[in-house]
């Protein structure tokens, strides 16, 4: 690292603009993410009328009012007095300016009394209340025309997510992909730690070709499983006189369609384990279930998890998948359909939609942060499938 | 709520357990069946000899079972549907092919698909690479890089949701609440409706996937750049190569086997690409590509498995260089061993 940044150094672009370009990247990869999130804890009025990188400052507005009108003026000495405040009942902000003529609705300042002539002062304070006075009787029997420029703090809450988790079957599809995903990502991990010590460490013919073929699948496109493996679904389903889309069926699926990269994975890493180990342990009459449980699968833990997060992202943001074995039912529905159906008959309710979206990706995202490491190193191991 | 989640959980530990159940109990029966511990000694060597014959397929049986059902035979099996009606019952020849050739939204596919392979794989290395040379050498690079690489784990269909955000339309007069028409109407541009503009429309929705999978080829170029030899640099420098010329004419050429692997993964990927259409389109305004047309025909109407598999052959025959590409490196990197 050091030294690379040491040799990059000679090669030289000025400093400042390497700085600059990474910050601009990383804004532009930030930003798409930031507006779901920001938008998913705004207030649902709020979204539609102003951008969401609006919602950080206060957002001012201008608005016409009226003062009390003059039956409720008190007399204080020589002259009249009207007070109350600008905001109605549970309204709330910032008054800035005020004015009394529609061409300059920000004529004074808030908080400093302002001259209206005819012996008429106003004095609107920041909070809203007014102090309205005249050297004489007010006249006529309507408060008097104001214009106001109030600014609204920024207002955040969480009620999108309350709805979206109750009401629109996000909080059912969570726990129908965690039912998925959780064993789609143990089951394949069992299974081809066993095929990749076999295909590693013992020795039995057709082997090469095996692995041969491991390869050949990794790449082989989902697409060309769909159509017979509905139709094997349907008569299985048939056979035994139940639905065709079940839990099982769709764990075998995606332990199936992980398989080829999870024994490429954990064989490139089981293969590569010291030979003395495990010929040590046969030598000291150790069985190859033995010497599996007990040296390869604790020794190669860090390929199982370079795996198992590859499985779990992938199977928790499959969409063709689910839909295909799962079905488009409400209550079968895995968080990624749930989102893909909302986006149809939600399309333009963005607090629904920017919510559901945040509770998809949240798993993953942490799953992430948590396990970049590992991520990586798997990436770099077995970077040859395409998804 | 909570039966379900008591439930899911019950099915989740009988269906791992089941599984380690297996080879459990098989290699007991292995072993009881053939035992060894009897006092006829050129018996227990023959059991035992038999057990190492019998123990790998053991280990590997299931794995080999589901790739067969899963992989194998649906390979073979398209292909022959491929030959037959939409019911998949009378044999038509290469009538599917032939509807195929002639089709306007199947050469509308393949031409958009073109598209997507000419311009994703390319932009994605472009920009890892470019990001891998600027991060390496800043302090807060890995910052960066965690950002960049961020998207890898978001979901198609939520990367969708947060871009088609970006893209959100309001008439001229309205504000704008997506990014892209804000910032348009900002320069003085009238807003569009961008994802059903044709032709174009392609290129936003490749902006997703772009946005996406330049952290992967990040993450590869950046282990890649690292493994170069220091002298190679350093030689250039000495003989007065400039950055730029020590970029793409010591650092590029060292690493163009790992761009080669890059490239091929996200090619191998935008043959495939499905939930990212699907979600924002559904193949409308001219966007179709083969993995929806092909999920189109295999529920349209009630299904057309012929057709549909005509479609699943074509994303196939597009994979297969690069699978054959994979099964010599692999061959060639066990041969090395």
């Amino acid at each position: 690292m050091a030294s690379l940044s040491l040799r990059l150094k000679r090669v030289g672009l000025p400093r400042l603009i390497v700085h600059l370009s990474v910050l601009a990247i990383a804004i532009l990869w930030l930003i798409p993410t930031l507006g779901i999130l920001v938008t998913s804890i705004r207030d649902k009025d709020q979204i539609t009328t102003s951008g969401w990188w609006t919602s950080f400052s206060s957002s001012t507005q201008t608005s016409a009012g009226r003062l009390g009108d003059p039956s409720t003026a008190r007399q204080e000495g020589a002259s009249y007095v009207i007070t109350g405040s600008v905001f109605e009942q549970g309204q709330g902000g910032t008054v800035r300016s005020f004015g009394v003529r529609v061409q300059e609705p920000a004529a004074f300042p808030a908080g400093e009394p302002a001259d209206l002539g005819e012996g008429e002062t106003l004095t609107i304070e920041s909070d809203g209340s007014y102090v309205y006075t005249k050297n004489g009787p007010f006249e006529g029997s309507r408060g008097k025309r104001i214009y106001l420029t109030v600014a609204t703090p920024p207002e955040f809450t969480l009620t999108n997510y309350q709805t979206v988790l109750q009401g629109e079957g996000i909080g059912q599809a969570f726990i129908n992909s965690l039912t998925v995903t959780i064993p789609a990502t143990i089951i394949p991990i069992l299974i081809a730690a066993f095929a990749a010590y076999a295909l590693s460490w013992m020795s039995f013919p057709g082997r090469a070709l095996i692995i041969a073929m491991v390869v050949g699948l990794i790449v082989v496109p989902l697409q060309m499983s769909l159509i017979p493996l509905l139709r094997l679904y349907n008569e299985v389903g048939n056979f035994f006189g139940t639905s065709s889309k079940t839990y099982a069926g769709i764990w075998l699926a995606h332990t199936a369609f992980g398989m080829p990269l999870a024994i490429y994975l954990l064989r490139n890493y089981i293969a590569g384990l010291p030979k003395e180990i495990i010929e040590s342990a046969r030598v000291d009459g150790a069985s190859d279930f033995e010497i599996f449980l007990k040296i390869v699968l604790p020794l190669s833990f860090p390929a199982l998890a370079s795996f198992a997060i590859f499985q779990f992202l992938w199977v928790w943001n499959d969409l063709l998948v689910a839909i295909v074995f799962l079905g488009t039912g409400r209550d079968q529905l895995v968080l990624t359909g749930a989102l893909n159906a909302l986006l149809g008959s939600r399309g333009g309710n963005w607090e629904i939609l920017t919510a559901s979206a945040f509770v998809t990706i949240i798993v993953p995202l942490l799953v992430f942060f948590g396990l970049q490491r590992y991520l990586v190193r798997g990436l770099l191991a077995g970077s040859v499938k395409g998804g | 709520m909570v039966s379900q989640i008591v439930s899911a959980v019950g099915v989740m530990i009988v269906g791992v357990f089941v599984c380690a159940l297996y080879y459990w109990l098989s290699d007991k029966v292995l072993n009881l069946a053939l035992p060894v511990r009897d006092g006829d000694v050129t018996q227990a060597s023959r059991n035992l000899n038999r057990r190492a014959v019998i123990r790998p397929w053991l280990f590997l049986g299931p794995a080999l079972l589901l790739l067969g059902i899963y992989l194998v035979y649906p390979v073979v099996a398209t292909l022959i549907l491929s030959f037959y009606d939409r019911g998949g019952q009378t044999f038509v020849g290469l009538a599917n092919y032939r509807w195929a050739f002639f089709d306007a939204g199947f050469r509308q596919s393949i031409f958009n698909n073109i598209l997507w392979l000419a311009v994703v794989p390319a932009a994605c290395t472009f920009f890892g690479l470019v990001i891998a040379v600027l991060t390496d050498r800043i302090w807060w690079g890995n910052i960066a890089k965690s950002i960049v690489f961020m998207p890898m784990a978001i979901s198609f269909v939520g990367a969708s949701v947060i871009w088609k955000f970006i893209y959100e339309y309001r008439g001229a007069g309205d504000t704008q609440i997506g990014l892209l028409n804000a910032l348009v109407t900002m320069l003085g541009g009238n807003p569009q409706v961008w994802i059903a503009l044709p032709f174009w429309n392609n290129f936003f929705l490749m902006v997703i996937l772009i946005w996406i999978q330049t952290g992967f080829a990040m993450v590869i170029l950046s282990a890649a750049l690292r493994g170069i030899p220091e002298e190679t640099i350093e030689a250039a420098v000495i003989d007065g190569a400039n950055g730029w010329q020590i970029f793409w004419k010591i650092m590029v050429p060292q690493i163009w086997g790992t761009i080669a692997v890059v490239w091929t993964t996200i090619t191998i990927l935008v043959l495939k690409v499905f939930d990212i259409v699907l979600t924002m389109t559904n193949g409308q305004w001219d966007t179709m590509v083969l993995a929806n047309l092909m999920f189109d025909w295999m529920f349209r109407g009630g299904g057309d498995s012929g057709r549909s598999a005509v479609i699943a052959l074509v994303i196939m025959a597009a994979v297969t260089p690069i699978m054959i590409w994979n099964i010599r490196q692999a061959n060639r990197d066990a041969g090395g061993h």
